[in-house]
Protein backbone atom coordinates (compact mmCIF):
# COMPACT_ATOMS: atom_id res chain seq x y z
CA UNK A 1 0.00 0.00 0.00
CA UNK A 2 1.24 3.20 -0.92
CA UNK A 3 1.84 6.05 1.98
CA UNK A 4 -1.19 7.93 0.68
CA UNK A 5 -3.18 4.76 0.92
CA UNK A 6 -2.33 4.59 4.36
CA UNK A 7 -5.08 4.62 6.87
CA UNK A 8 -5.53 6.03 10.57
CA UNK A 9 -5.96 2.71 12.22
CA UNK A 10 -6.13 -0.77 11.58
CA UNK A 11 -8.47 -3.34 13.80
CA UNK A 12 -7.71 -6.80 13.03
CA UNK A 13 -10.60 -9.39 13.94
CA UNK A 14 -14.39 -8.81 13.09
CA UNK A 15 -15.98 -10.06 16.01
CA UNK A 16 -17.67 -7.66 18.65
CA UNK A 17 -14.63 -6.16 19.96
CA UNK A 18 -13.05 -5.33 16.73
CA UNK A 19 -16.54 -4.01 14.98
CA UNK A 20 -17.39 -1.40 17.96
CA UNK A 21 -13.84 -0.54 18.13
CA UNK A 22 -14.17 0.34 14.15
CA UNK A 23 -17.22 1.69 14.48
CA UNK A 24 -16.58 4.03 17.08
CA UNK A 25 -13.66 5.36 14.95
CA UNK A 26 -15.51 5.81 12.02
CA UNK A 27 -18.39 7.60 13.52
CA UNK A 28 -15.82 10.17 14.47
CA UNK A 29 -14.57 10.46 11.09
CA UNK A 30 -11.58 8.74 10.91
CA UNK A 31 -10.74 6.36 8.27
CA UNK A 32 -10.63 2.70 9.35
CA UNK A 33 -9.86 -0.83 7.58
CA UNK A 34 -11.23 -3.88 9.74
CA UNK A 35 -9.73 -7.36 8.34
CA UNK A 36 -11.82 -10.38 9.01
CA UNK A 37 -10.69 -14.11 8.27
CA UNK A 38 -14.01 -15.15 7.97
CA UNK A 39 -15.93 -15.25 4.45
CA UNK A 40 -17.78 -13.00 6.23
CA UNK A 41 -18.05 -11.30 9.89
CA UNK A 42 -19.49 -13.93 11.93
CA UNK A 43 -18.50 -17.06 9.77
CA UNK A 44 -15.71 -18.14 12.48
CA UNK A 45 -17.79 -17.28 15.85
CA UNK A 46 -19.29 -19.49 18.32
CA UNK A 47 -21.03 -18.49 21.22
CA UNK A 48 -23.65 -19.60 23.56
CA UNK A 49 -25.93 -17.52 23.55
CA UNK A 50 -26.82 -13.73 24.60
CA UNK A 51 -25.84 -10.67 24.11
CA UNK A 52 -26.69 -7.98 26.64
CA UNK A 53 -28.82 -5.04 25.67
CA UNK A 54 -27.57 -2.17 27.73
CA UNK A 55 -23.66 -2.28 26.69
CA UNK A 56 -24.76 -3.30 23.07
CA UNK A 57 -26.53 0.09 23.07
CA UNK A 58 -23.96 1.76 24.11
CA UNK A 59 -22.57 0.88 20.06
CA UNK A 60 -25.83 0.22 18.78
CA UNK A 61 -28.44 2.74 20.12
CA UNK A 62 -30.94 0.78 17.85
CA UNK A 63 -30.85 -2.86 17.92
CA UNK A 64 -33.71 -4.02 19.35
CA UNK A 65 -35.63 -2.91 16.81
CA UNK A 66 -33.02 -3.30 13.66
CA UNK A 67 -30.90 -6.29 14.63
CA UNK A 68 -31.29 -10.03 13.65
CA UNK A 69 -32.47 -10.96 17.31
CA UNK A 70 -33.66 -14.73 18.49
CA UNK A 71 -35.52 -14.14 21.53
CA UNK A 72 -35.62 -11.74 24.49
CA UNK A 73 -34.27 -13.82 27.72
CA UNK A 74 -37.23 -14.03 30.38
CA UNK A 75 -35.80 -17.36 32.03
CA UNK A 76 -32.70 -17.60 33.48
CA UNK A 77 -32.39 -21.40 35.38
CA UNK A 78 -29.58 -22.94 37.04
CA UNK A 79 -29.69 -26.70 37.26
CA UNK A 80 -27.42 -29.10 39.15
CA UNK A 81 -27.30 -32.19 37.99
CA UNK A 82 -26.66 -35.36 39.51
CA UNK A 83 -26.07 -38.77 37.88
CA UNK A 84 -29.38 -39.44 37.30
CA UNK A 85 -31.48 -36.15 39.46
CA UNK A 86 -30.75 -32.45 39.49
CA UNK A 87 -32.26 -29.31 41.02
CA UNK A 88 -33.43 -26.74 39.35
CA UNK A 89 -33.72 -22.75 40.60
CA UNK A 90 -35.35 -20.28 38.05
CA UNK A 91 -35.37 -16.51 38.25
CA UNK A 92 -38.48 -15.46 35.87
CA UNK A 93 -39.28 -11.61 34.96
CA UNK A 94 -41.87 -11.11 32.11
CA UNK A 95 -42.44 -7.82 32.73
CA UNK A 96 -38.80 -5.98 32.62
CA UNK A 97 -37.59 -4.65 29.10
CA UNK A 98 -34.88 -7.45 28.30
CA UNK A 99 -31.69 -7.77 29.70
CA UNK A 100 -30.53 -9.83 26.78
CA UNK A 101 -31.29 -11.67 24.08
CA UNK A 102 -30.37 -14.88 22.39
CA UNK A 103 -28.54 -13.93 18.62
CA UNK A 104 -27.06 -16.31 16.36
CA UNK A 105 -23.14 -15.14 15.44
CA UNK A 106 -23.44 -15.85 12.11
CA UNK A 107 -26.13 -13.18 11.25
CA UNK A 108 -25.67 -10.93 14.49
CA UNK A 109 -21.58 -10.26 13.44
CA UNK A 110 -22.40 -9.86 10.20
CA UNK A 111 -25.28 -7.53 11.16
CA UNK A 112 -23.28 -5.53 13.11
CA UNK A 113 -20.01 -5.43 10.03
CA UNK A 114 -23.04 -4.15 7.58
CA UNK A 115 -24.07 -1.43 10.61
CA UNK A 116 -19.75 -0.45 10.67
CA UNK A 117 -19.84 -0.18 6.72
CA UNK A 118 -22.78 1.99 6.75
CA UNK A 119 -21.00 4.12 9.28
CA UNK A 120 -18.03 4.06 6.75
CA UNK A 121 -15.72 1.28 8.19
CA UNK A 122 -13.84 -0.14 5.23
CA UNK A 123 -14.07 -3.98 5.50
CA UNK A 124 -11.78 -6.76 3.80
CA UNK A 125 -13.26 -9.97 4.90
CA UNK A 126 -11.87 -13.62 3.48
CA UNK A 127 -8.14 -12.06 4.51
CA UNK A 128 -6.11 -13.26 7.26
CA UNK A 129 -3.61 -11.28 9.26
CA UNK A 130 -0.75 -12.94 8.86
CA UNK A 131 1.95 -10.49 11.13
CA UNK A 132 2.26 -7.35 12.65
CA UNK A 133 4.72 -5.09 10.66
CA UNK A 134 6.98 -2.81 13.33
CA UNK A 135 9.56 0.02 12.75
CA UNK A 136 11.71 0.67 15.59
CA UNK A 137 9.40 -1.84 17.44
CA UNK A 138 6.60 0.24 17.17
CA UNK A 139 3.92 -1.43 15.00
CA UNK A 140 3.07 0.22 11.97
CA UNK A 141 0.73 -1.80 10.04
CA UNK A 142 -0.37 -5.43 8.93
CA UNK A 143 1.13 -8.03 6.63
CA UNK A 144 -2.20 -10.08 4.94
CA UNK A 145 -1.81 -12.68 2.62
CA UNK A 146 -1.59 -10.50 -0.61
CA UNK A 147 -0.13 -6.87 0.79
CA UNK A 148 0.80 -4.73 3.54
CA UNK A 149 -1.86 -2.40 4.83
CA UNK A 150 0.06 0.91 7.01
CA UNK A 151 -1.84 3.28 9.82
CA UNK A 152 -1.02 4.99 12.72
CA UNK A 153 -1.96 2.36 15.71
CA UNK A 154 -3.61 -0.91 14.93
CA UNK A 155 -5.72 -2.60 17.36
CA UNK A 156 -5.90 -6.25 17.84
CA UNK A 157 -9.40 -7.65 18.30
CA UNK A 158 -8.42 -11.50 17.00
CA UNK A 159 -10.13 -13.05 19.53
CA UNK A 160 -9.29 -15.69 21.99
CA UNK A 161 -6.29 -17.20 19.96
CA UNK A 162 -4.57 -13.88 18.93
CA UNK A 163 -1.40 -14.86 17.18
CA UNK A 164 -0.92 -11.56 16.89
CA UNK A 165 -0.69 -10.25 20.51
CA UNK A 166 2.01 -13.41 20.74
CA UNK A 167 3.75 -12.75 18.06
CA UNK A 168 4.74 -9.17 19.43
CA UNK A 169 5.34 -10.31 22.83
CA UNK A 170 2.20 -8.56 24.45
CA UNK A 171 0.49 -11.89 25.60
CA UNK A 172 2.42 -14.99 26.50
CA UNK A 173 1.10 -18.46 25.14
CA UNK A 174 -2.14 -19.84 26.71
CA UNK A 175 -1.82 -22.37 28.89
CA UNK A 176 -4.39 -25.01 29.42
CA UNK A 177 -5.61 -24.59 32.39
CA UNK A 178 -6.40 -20.95 31.43
CA UNK A 179 -8.77 -21.69 28.53
CA UNK A 180 -11.97 -23.60 28.15
CA UNK A 181 -12.85 -25.76 25.59
CA UNK A 182 -16.48 -25.61 24.21
CA UNK A 183 -18.67 -27.91 22.01
CA UNK A 184 -22.17 -26.96 20.95
CA UNK A 185 -25.39 -28.05 18.86
CA UNK A 186 -27.67 -25.86 17.44
CA UNK A 187 -30.83 -27.94 17.42
CA UNK A 188 -33.42 -27.44 15.15
CA UNK A 189 -37.00 -27.49 17.04
CA UNK A 190 -40.85 -26.53 16.03
CA UNK A 191 -41.05 -22.54 17.91
CA UNK A 192 -44.09 -24.45 19.16
CA UNK A 193 -42.68 -27.23 20.70
CA UNK A 194 -39.88 -24.81 22.16
CA UNK A 195 -42.68 -21.92 23.78
CA UNK A 196 -44.33 -25.47 25.58
CA UNK A 197 -41.34 -27.12 26.82
CA UNK A 198 -39.65 -24.05 28.15
CA UNK A 199 -43.33 -22.75 28.97
CA UNK A 200 -42.40 -19.43 26.86
CA UNK A 201 -44.05 -17.32 24.41
CA UNK A 202 -43.00 -16.98 20.93
CA UNK A 203 -40.48 -14.13 21.47
CA UNK A 204 -39.28 -15.16 25.44
CA UNK A 205 -36.46 -17.04 26.26
CA UNK A 206 -34.99 -19.05 28.94
CA UNK A 207 -31.83 -19.44 29.79
CA UNK A 208 -30.39 -22.86 31.28
CA UNK A 209 -26.87 -23.00 33.04
CA UNK A 210 -25.67 -26.40 33.97
CA UNK A 211 -23.78 -27.79 36.55
CA UNK A 212 -22.92 -30.99 37.14
CA UNK A 213 -24.21 -33.77 35.33
CA UNK A 214 -21.50 -35.75 33.28
CA UNK A 215 -19.39 -32.40 34.39
CA UNK A 216 -19.53 -33.73 37.91
CA UNK A 217 -16.09 -32.75 39.40
CA UNK A 218 -14.48 -31.45 36.81
CA UNK A 219 -14.26 -27.48 35.89
CA UNK A 220 -17.02 -27.15 33.51
CA UNK A 221 -20.56 -25.82 32.49
CA UNK A 222 -23.25 -26.62 30.55
CA UNK A 223 -25.75 -24.17 29.14
CA UNK A 224 -28.82 -24.33 26.73
CA UNK A 225 -30.56 -21.26 25.20
CA UNK A 226 -33.75 -21.01 22.72
CA UNK A 227 -33.70 -19.65 19.91
CA UNK A 228 -36.82 -18.80 17.76
CA UNK A 229 -37.01 -22.11 15.80
CA UNK A 230 -33.48 -24.20 17.56
CA UNK A 231 -32.46 -24.62 21.00
CA UNK A 232 -28.38 -24.42 21.91
CA UNK A 233 -27.25 -26.79 23.95
CA UNK A 234 -23.17 -27.01 24.81
CA UNK A 235 -20.80 -27.11 27.07
CA UNK A 236 -17.45 -25.53 28.35
CA UNK A 237 -14.56 -27.63 29.88
CA UNK A 238 -11.04 -25.96 30.65
CA UNK A 239 -8.71 -27.62 28.68
CA UNK A 240 -6.42 -29.01 31.68
CA UNK A 241 -8.99 -31.14 32.71
CA UNK A 242 -9.56 -32.70 29.33
CA UNK A 243 -6.04 -32.94 29.15
CA UNK A 244 -5.56 -34.33 32.39
CA UNK A 245 -8.52 -37.35 31.76
CA UNK A 246 -7.77 -37.80 28.12
CA UNK A 247 -11.44 -37.39 27.48
CA UNK A 248 -13.40 -36.01 23.71
CA UNK A 249 -15.02 -33.37 24.68
CA UNK A 250 -18.06 -34.34 22.07
CA UNK A 251 -18.41 -37.25 24.10
CA UNK A 252 -19.34 -35.35 27.64
CA UNK A 253 -22.15 -33.17 25.38
CA UNK A 254 -23.48 -36.61 23.74
CA UNK A 255 -23.67 -37.57 28.07
CA UNK A 256 -25.35 -34.49 28.78
CA UNK A 257 -27.96 -34.35 26.16
CA UNK A 258 -28.82 -37.89 27.32
CA UNK A 259 -29.52 -36.98 31.37
CA UNK A 260 -32.79 -37.16 32.35
CA UNK A 261 -33.50 -33.76 32.83
CA UNK A 262 -31.84 -31.77 29.64
CA UNK A 263 -33.41 -35.37 27.01
CA UNK A 264 -37.00 -34.34 27.04
CA UNK A 265 -35.90 -30.84 26.19
CA UNK A 266 -34.65 -31.82 23.16
CA UNK A 267 -36.12 -35.01 21.92
CA UNK A 268 -37.34 -34.64 18.70
CA UNK A 269 -35.12 -31.93 17.76
CA UNK A 270 -32.60 -32.46 14.56
CA UNK A 271 -28.89 -31.20 14.61
CA UNK A 272 -28.67 -27.95 12.33
CA UNK A 273 -24.89 -27.33 13.28
CA UNK A 274 -21.99 -28.38 15.63
CA UNK A 275 -19.04 -26.19 16.60
CA UNK A 276 -16.66 -25.66 19.10
CA UNK A 277 -14.88 -22.83 20.24
CA UNK A 278 -12.11 -22.03 22.98
CA UNK A 279 -13.43 -19.59 26.25
CA UNK A 280 -11.05 -17.40 27.94
CA UNK A 281 -10.47 -18.38 31.53
CA UNK A 282 -7.61 -16.86 32.98
CA UNK A 283 -9.03 -13.93 34.35
CA UNK A 284 -7.75 -10.54 35.99
CA UNK A 285 -4.22 -12.64 36.70
CA UNK A 286 -3.66 -13.78 32.79
CA UNK A 287 -4.86 -10.25 31.26
CA UNK A 288 -1.99 -9.22 29.21
CA UNK A 289 0.09 -6.31 28.90
CA UNK A 290 -2.90 -3.74 26.62
CA UNK A 291 -0.85 -1.48 24.47
CA UNK A 292 2.69 -0.99 22.94
CA UNK A 293 3.88 1.56 20.59
CA UNK A 294 1.04 1.53 17.98
CA UNK A 295 -1.02 -1.43 19.29
CA UNK A 296 -4.17 -2.19 21.36
CA UNK A 297 -5.65 -5.74 22.41
CA UNK A 298 -9.20 -5.48 23.15
CA UNK A 299 -11.58 -8.42 24.01
CA UNK A 300 -11.39 -12.18 24.16
CA UNK A 301 -7.62 -11.60 22.70
CA UNK A 302 -7.17 -9.62 26.06
CA UNK A 303 -9.02 -12.25 27.97
CA UNK A 304 -11.20 -9.81 28.90
CA UNK A 305 -14.22 -12.75 29.74
CA UNK A 306 -16.07 -12.99 32.91
CA UNK A 307 -16.70 -16.68 32.59
CA UNK A 308 -18.77 -17.02 35.83
CA UNK A 309 -21.51 -14.88 34.05
CA UNK A 310 -21.03 -16.11 30.56
CA UNK A 311 -20.07 -12.22 30.01
CA UNK A 312 -17.70 -11.80 26.92
CA UNK A 313 -19.41 -9.81 24.55
CA UNK A 314 -20.34 -7.06 26.17
CA UNK A 315 -16.25 -6.65 27.97
CA UNK A 316 -15.74 -7.06 23.92
CA UNK A 317 -17.96 -4.24 23.07
CA UNK A 318 -17.05 -2.09 26.18
CA UNK A 319 -12.92 -2.64 25.52
CA UNK A 320 -13.11 -2.48 21.38
CA UNK A 321 -14.84 0.95 22.09
CA UNK A 322 -12.44 2.41 24.97
CA UNK A 323 -9.54 0.75 22.49
CA UNK A 324 -11.39 3.22 20.14
CA UNK A 325 -11.65 6.44 22.23
CA UNK A 326 -7.80 6.29 22.91
CA UNK A 327 -7.10 5.94 19.10
CA UNK A 328 -8.91 8.97 18.69
CA UNK A 329 -7.33 10.96 21.56
CA UNK A 330 -3.84 9.56 19.91
CA UNK A 331 -4.96 10.82 16.04
CA UNK A 332 -5.80 14.01 18.05
CA UNK A 333 -2.62 14.37 19.35
CA UNK A 334 -0.57 12.94 16.54
CA UNK A 335 1.35 10.94 19.11
CA UNK A 336 0.44 7.09 18.86
CA UNK A 337 3.28 5.83 21.60
CA UNK A 338 2.90 3.74 24.66
CA UNK A 339 2.53 6.85 26.74
CA UNK A 340 -0.62 7.79 25.18
CA UNK A 341 -1.68 4.23 24.66
CA UNK A 342 -1.42 4.10 28.20
CA UNK A 343 -4.53 5.96 28.10
CA UNK A 344 -6.90 2.97 26.92
CA UNK A 345 -5.44 0.92 30.27
CA UNK A 346 -6.43 3.44 32.54
CA UNK A 347 -10.25 3.54 30.56
CA UNK A 348 -10.38 0.14 30.92
CA UNK A 349 -9.73 -0.07 34.63
CA UNK A 350 -12.05 2.66 35.54
CA UNK A 351 -14.79 0.45 33.57
CA UNK A 352 -17.08 -2.36 34.62
CA UNK A 353 -14.55 -4.53 32.66
CA UNK A 354 -11.30 -4.73 34.46
CA UNK A 355 -13.24 -4.25 37.90
CA UNK A 356 -15.75 -7.28 37.11
CA UNK A 357 -12.62 -9.57 36.59
CA UNK A 358 -10.65 -7.79 39.68
CA UNK A 359 -13.68 -8.74 41.74
CA UNK A 360 -13.39 -12.76 40.61
CA UNK A 361 -9.21 -12.76 40.28
CA UNK A 362 -8.97 -15.88 42.90
CA UNK A 363 -11.85 -17.13 41.16
CA UNK A 364 -10.33 -20.23 38.81
CA UNK A 365 -7.66 -20.34 41.35
CA UNK A 366 -10.08 -21.83 43.99
CA UNK A 367 -12.16 -23.79 41.47
CA UNK A 368 -8.97 -25.38 40.28
CA UNK A 369 -7.87 -26.49 43.97
CA UNK A 370 -11.60 -27.50 44.96
CA UNK A 371 -13.25 -28.92 42.31
CA UNK A 372 -13.76 -31.86 43.87
CA UNK A 373 -15.64 -29.99 46.29
CA UNK A 374 -17.71 -27.24 44.90
CA UNK A 375 -17.99 -28.81 41.94
CA UNK A 376 -18.52 -32.53 42.81
CA UNK A 377 -19.42 -33.02 46.41
CA UNK A 378 -21.86 -29.94 47.68
CA UNK A 379 -23.33 -30.36 44.13
CA UNK A 380 -24.24 -33.79 44.68
CA UNK A 381 -25.18 -32.66 48.65
CA UNK A 382 -27.92 -30.30 46.96
CA UNK A 383 -29.18 -33.46 45.25
CA UNK A 384 -28.85 -35.87 48.33
CA UNK A 385 -30.77 -32.90 50.25
CA UNK A 386 -34.07 -32.59 48.15
CA UNK A 387 -34.14 -36.42 47.74
CA UNK A 388 -34.51 -37.18 51.37
CA UNK A 389 -36.35 -34.03 51.91
CA UNK A 390 -38.86 -35.10 49.56
CA UNK A 391 -39.24 -38.53 50.15
CA UNK A 392 -42.22 -40.04 52.33
CA UNK A 393 -41.23 -43.41 53.30
CA UNK A 394 -42.46 -43.32 56.85
CA UNK A 395 -39.13 -43.28 58.16
CA UNK A 396 -39.53 -40.22 60.85
CA UNK A 397 -38.00 -37.01 59.84
CA UNK A 398 -35.61 -36.39 62.20
CA UNK A 399 -34.06 -39.85 62.01
CA UNK A 400 -33.55 -38.58 58.34
CA UNK A 401 -32.12 -35.63 59.22
CA UNK A 402 -29.50 -37.07 61.25
CA UNK A 403 -28.97 -39.46 58.50
CA UNK A 404 -28.25 -36.79 56.19
CA UNK A 405 -25.74 -35.01 58.61
CA UNK A 406 -24.13 -38.03 59.46
CA UNK A 407 -23.31 -39.08 55.42
CA UNK A 408 -22.70 -35.34 55.28
CA UNK A 409 -19.84 -35.65 57.44
CA UNK A 410 -19.14 -39.10 57.24
CA UNK A 411 -18.47 -39.19 53.45
CA UNK A 412 -15.91 -36.18 53.41
CA UNK A 413 -13.15 -35.75 55.65
CA UNK A 414 -13.59 -33.19 58.83
CA UNK A 415 -10.41 -31.81 57.81
CA UNK A 416 -11.30 -31.49 53.89
CA UNK A 417 -14.65 -29.85 54.85
CA UNK A 418 -12.75 -26.98 57.21
CA UNK A 419 -10.55 -26.50 54.31
CA UNK A 420 -13.67 -26.09 52.06
CA UNK A 421 -14.95 -23.68 54.19
CA UNK A 422 -11.83 -21.89 54.73
CA UNK A 423 -11.85 -21.57 50.98
CA UNK A 424 -15.36 -20.78 50.39
CA UNK A 425 -14.64 -17.56 53.26
CA UNK A 426 -11.39 -16.59 50.98
CA UNK A 427 -13.40 -16.67 47.78
CA UNK A 428 -16.28 -14.70 49.19
CA UNK A 429 -13.81 -12.06 50.71
CA UNK A 430 -11.86 -11.82 47.55
CA UNK A 431 -15.12 -10.92 45.26
CA UNK A 432 -16.82 -8.87 48.38
CA UNK A 433 -13.89 -6.72 49.82
CA UNK A 434 -13.33 -3.18 48.66
CA UNK A 435 -10.30 -2.03 47.08
CA UNK B 1 -24.78 -39.16 17.74
CA UNK B 2 -21.38 -40.16 15.96
CA UNK B 3 -19.01 -37.34 15.53
CA UNK B 4 -18.96 -37.94 11.56
CA UNK B 5 -22.96 -37.04 11.84
CA UNK B 6 -21.92 -33.70 13.82
CA UNK B 7 -19.12 -32.34 11.60
CA UNK B 8 -21.43 -33.65 8.37
CA UNK B 9 -23.75 -30.19 9.78
CA UNK B 10 -20.66 -28.33 9.16
CA UNK B 11 -20.12 -26.35 5.57
CA UNK B 12 -16.06 -26.35 4.99
CA UNK B 13 -14.08 -25.10 2.15
CA UNK B 14 -10.92 -27.41 2.58
CA UNK B 15 -7.14 -26.00 1.47
CA UNK B 16 -4.88 -28.69 -0.48
CA UNK B 17 -2.54 -27.97 1.74
CA UNK B 18 -2.88 -28.66 5.57
CA UNK B 19 -2.78 -25.57 8.15
CA UNK B 20 -1.97 -28.15 11.11
CA UNK B 21 2.00 -28.96 10.94
CA UNK B 22 2.65 -31.27 13.71
CA UNK B 23 6.70 -32.25 13.95
CA UNK B 24 6.48 -35.53 13.57
CA UNK B 25 9.51 -36.72 14.98
CA UNK B 26 8.20 -35.06 17.88
CA UNK B 27 5.15 -37.18 17.60
CA UNK B 28 7.09 -40.01 17.95
CA UNK B 29 7.80 -40.09 21.30
CA UNK B 30 5.24 -37.97 22.54
CA UNK B 31 3.60 -39.10 25.69
CA UNK B 32 0.27 -38.89 25.75
CA UNK B 33 -0.74 -37.77 21.62
CA UNK B 34 -3.52 -35.65 23.94
CA UNK B 35 -4.73 -33.92 20.27
CA UNK B 36 -5.50 -37.91 19.39
CA UNK B 37 -8.41 -37.31 22.06
CA UNK B 38 -9.23 -33.52 22.87
CA UNK B 39 -9.80 -32.27 19.18
CA UNK B 40 -13.43 -31.41 19.19
CA UNK B 41 -13.53 -32.90 14.90
CA UNK B 42 -11.10 -35.89 15.60
CA UNK B 43 -8.69 -34.34 13.71
CA UNK B 44 -5.91 -36.15 14.40
CA UNK B 45 -4.85 -40.48 14.47
CA UNK B 46 -1.84 -42.20 15.11
CA UNK B 47 -0.95 -44.72 12.81
CA UNK B 48 1.18 -46.89 14.68
CA UNK B 49 2.66 -49.01 11.80
CA UNK B 50 3.86 -45.90 10.19
CA UNK B 51 4.43 -44.30 13.16
CA UNK B 52 2.81 -41.47 11.97
CA UNK B 53 0.61 -38.74 13.53
CA UNK B 54 -2.48 -38.70 10.42
CA UNK B 55 -3.82 -35.09 10.16
CA UNK B 56 -7.32 -34.86 8.99
CA UNK B 57 -7.17 -30.86 8.44
CA UNK B 58 -9.99 -30.62 6.04
CA UNK B 59 -12.97 -31.47 9.49
CA UNK B 60 -10.82 -28.81 11.48
CA UNK B 61 -13.08 -26.48 13.50
CA UNK B 62 -10.03 -23.67 14.05
CA UNK B 63 -10.67 -23.90 18.04
CA UNK B 64 -7.21 -23.86 18.75
CA UNK B 65 -7.06 -26.82 21.32
CA UNK B 66 -4.55 -28.90 19.76
CA UNK B 67 -1.84 -26.44 19.69
CA UNK B 68 -2.33 -24.80 23.03
CA UNK B 69 -2.54 -28.91 24.47
CA UNK B 70 0.22 -30.10 22.70
CA UNK B 71 2.80 -30.96 25.42
CA UNK B 72 5.40 -30.83 23.05
CA UNK B 73 4.59 -27.64 22.21
CA UNK B 74 5.66 -28.53 18.66
CA UNK B 75 1.91 -28.23 16.71
CA UNK B 76 2.51 -25.64 13.79
CA UNK B 77 -1.12 -24.65 13.47
CA UNK B 78 -2.03 -21.27 11.19
CA UNK B 79 -5.02 -20.16 10.51
CA UNK B 80 -6.39 -21.25 6.84
CA UNK B 81 -6.13 -19.13 4.02
CA UNK B 82 -8.79 -16.33 4.21
CA UNK B 83 -11.28 -17.98 1.48
CA UNK B 84 -10.56 -21.19 3.34
CA UNK B 85 -11.65 -23.45 6.31
CA UNK B 86 -14.51 -23.69 8.09
CA UNK B 87 -18.18 -21.50 7.66
CA UNK B 88 -20.51 -21.25 10.32
CA UNK B 89 -23.80 -20.81 9.08
CA UNK B 90 -24.67 -20.24 13.24
CA UNK B 91 -22.54 -20.36 15.07
C1 LIG C 1 -19.28 -21.57 23.85
C2 LIG C 1 -19.21 -20.12 24.19
C3 LIG C 1 -20.29 -19.52 24.81
C4 LIG C 1 -20.26 -18.16 25.08
N1 LIG C 1 -21.39 -17.58 25.58
C5 LIG C 1 -21.43 -16.24 25.70
C6 LIG C 1 -22.65 -15.59 26.04
O1 LIG C 1 -23.70 -16.21 26.17
N2 LIG C 1 -22.64 -14.23 26.17
C7 LIG C 1 -21.50 -13.52 25.98
O2 LIG C 1 -21.56 -12.28 26.12
N3 LIG C 1 -20.34 -14.10 25.67
C8 LIG C 1 -20.29 -15.45 25.50
N4 LIG C 1 -19.11 -16.04 25.11
C9 LIG C 1 -17.90 -15.24 24.95
C10 LIG C 1 -17.94 -14.39 23.67
O3 LIG C 1 -18.29 -15.18 22.58
C11 LIG C 1 -16.58 -13.76 23.41
O4 LIG C 1 -16.09 -13.16 24.58
C12 LIG C 1 -16.66 -12.70 22.32
O5 LIG C 1 -17.06 -13.25 21.10
C13 LIG C 1 -15.33 -12.01 22.14
O6 LIG C 1 -15.40 -11.10 21.08
P1 LIG C 1 -14.09 -10.69 20.29
O7 LIG C 1 -14.54 -9.74 19.26
O8 LIG C 1 -13.03 -10.30 21.24
O9 LIG C 1 -13.56 -12.04 19.63
P2 LIG C 1 -14.24 -12.96 18.53
O10 LIG C 1 -15.71 -12.89 18.61
O11 LIG C 1 -13.60 -14.29 18.67
O12 LIG C 1 -13.78 -12.31 17.16
C14 LIG C 1 -12.47 -12.36 16.70
C15 LIG C 1 -12.48 -12.20 15.20
O13 LIG C 1 -11.17 -12.07 14.70
C16 LIG C 1 -11.02 -12.82 13.53
N5 LIG C 1 -9.59 -13.11 13.40
C17 LIG C 1 -8.80 -13.81 14.25
N6 LIG C 1 -7.52 -13.81 13.84
C18 LIG C 1 -7.49 -13.08 12.69
C19 LIG C 1 -6.44 -12.74 11.79
N7 LIG C 1 -5.17 -13.10 12.02
N8 LIG C 1 -6.75 -11.99 10.70
C20 LIG C 1 -8.03 -11.61 10.46
N9 LIG C 1 -9.06 -11.92 11.30
C21 LIG C 1 -8.79 -12.64 12.40
C22 LIG C 1 -11.90 -14.02 13.76
O14 LIG C 1 -12.27 -14.66 12.55
C23 LIG C 1 -13.09 -13.39 14.48
O15 LIG C 1 -14.07 -12.94 13.60
C24 LIG C 1 -19.10 -17.41 24.82
C25 LIG C 1 -18.01 -18.01 24.21
C26 LIG C 1 -18.06 -19.35 23.86
C27 LIG C 1 -16.90 -19.97 23.16
S1 LIG D 1 0.30 -33.76 21.28
FE1 LIG D 1 1.77 -32.67 19.95
S2 LIG D 1 3.62 -33.94 19.96
FE2 LIG D 1 1.96 -35.18 20.79
S3 LIG D 1 1.18 -36.32 19.02
FE3 LIG D 1 -0.06 -34.46 19.18
S4 LIG D 1 0.96 -32.96 17.88
FE4 LIG D 1 2.41 -34.62 18.21
S1 LIG E 1 -7.91 -26.38 15.96
FE1 LIG E 1 -9.46 -27.49 17.17
S2 LIG E 1 -10.67 -28.57 15.64
FE2 LIG E 1 -8.78 -27.95 14.61
S3 LIG E 1 -7.42 -29.68 14.86
FE3 LIG E 1 -7.00 -28.33 16.57
S4 LIG E 1 -8.29 -29.08 18.23
FE4 LIG E 1 -9.06 -29.98 16.33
Amino acid sequence: MTENKKTDVIVVGAGPAGISCAITIARAGKKVVLIERGSFAGSKNVFGGAIYTQPTKEIFPDFETSAPLERRNVEHKFAILGEDDSTVVSYKNKTETAGSYTVIRAKFDRWMAEEAKKAGVYLVEKTVVKELLTENSKVTGVRTELEDYCADIVILADGVNSLLAKQIGLREDIQPKDVALSVKEVIKLDKNIINDRFNISDDEGCIYEIFGGPMLGMLGLGFMYTNRNSITIGLGITLSELVERGIRPYDMLEELKKHPTIAPLIKGGELEEYSAHLIPEGGYNKVPKLFADGVMIAGDAAMLVNNLHWEGTNLAMISGKLAAETALEALNKNDFSAKTLRLYEEKLKNSFVMKDLKTYKDLMDIAHKKSDAFLDYYLRTVNGFFKMFTSVDSVPKRQKYYNFVGTFFKERKFMNIISDIWHGIRLLWSILKWY
Amino acid sequence: MVLEDKLFTVKYTPDTVSHLTPDNEMCKICTNRICTKICPANVYEWDETHQKLIVNFENCLECGACRIACVKQSLKWEYPKGTKGVTFKLG
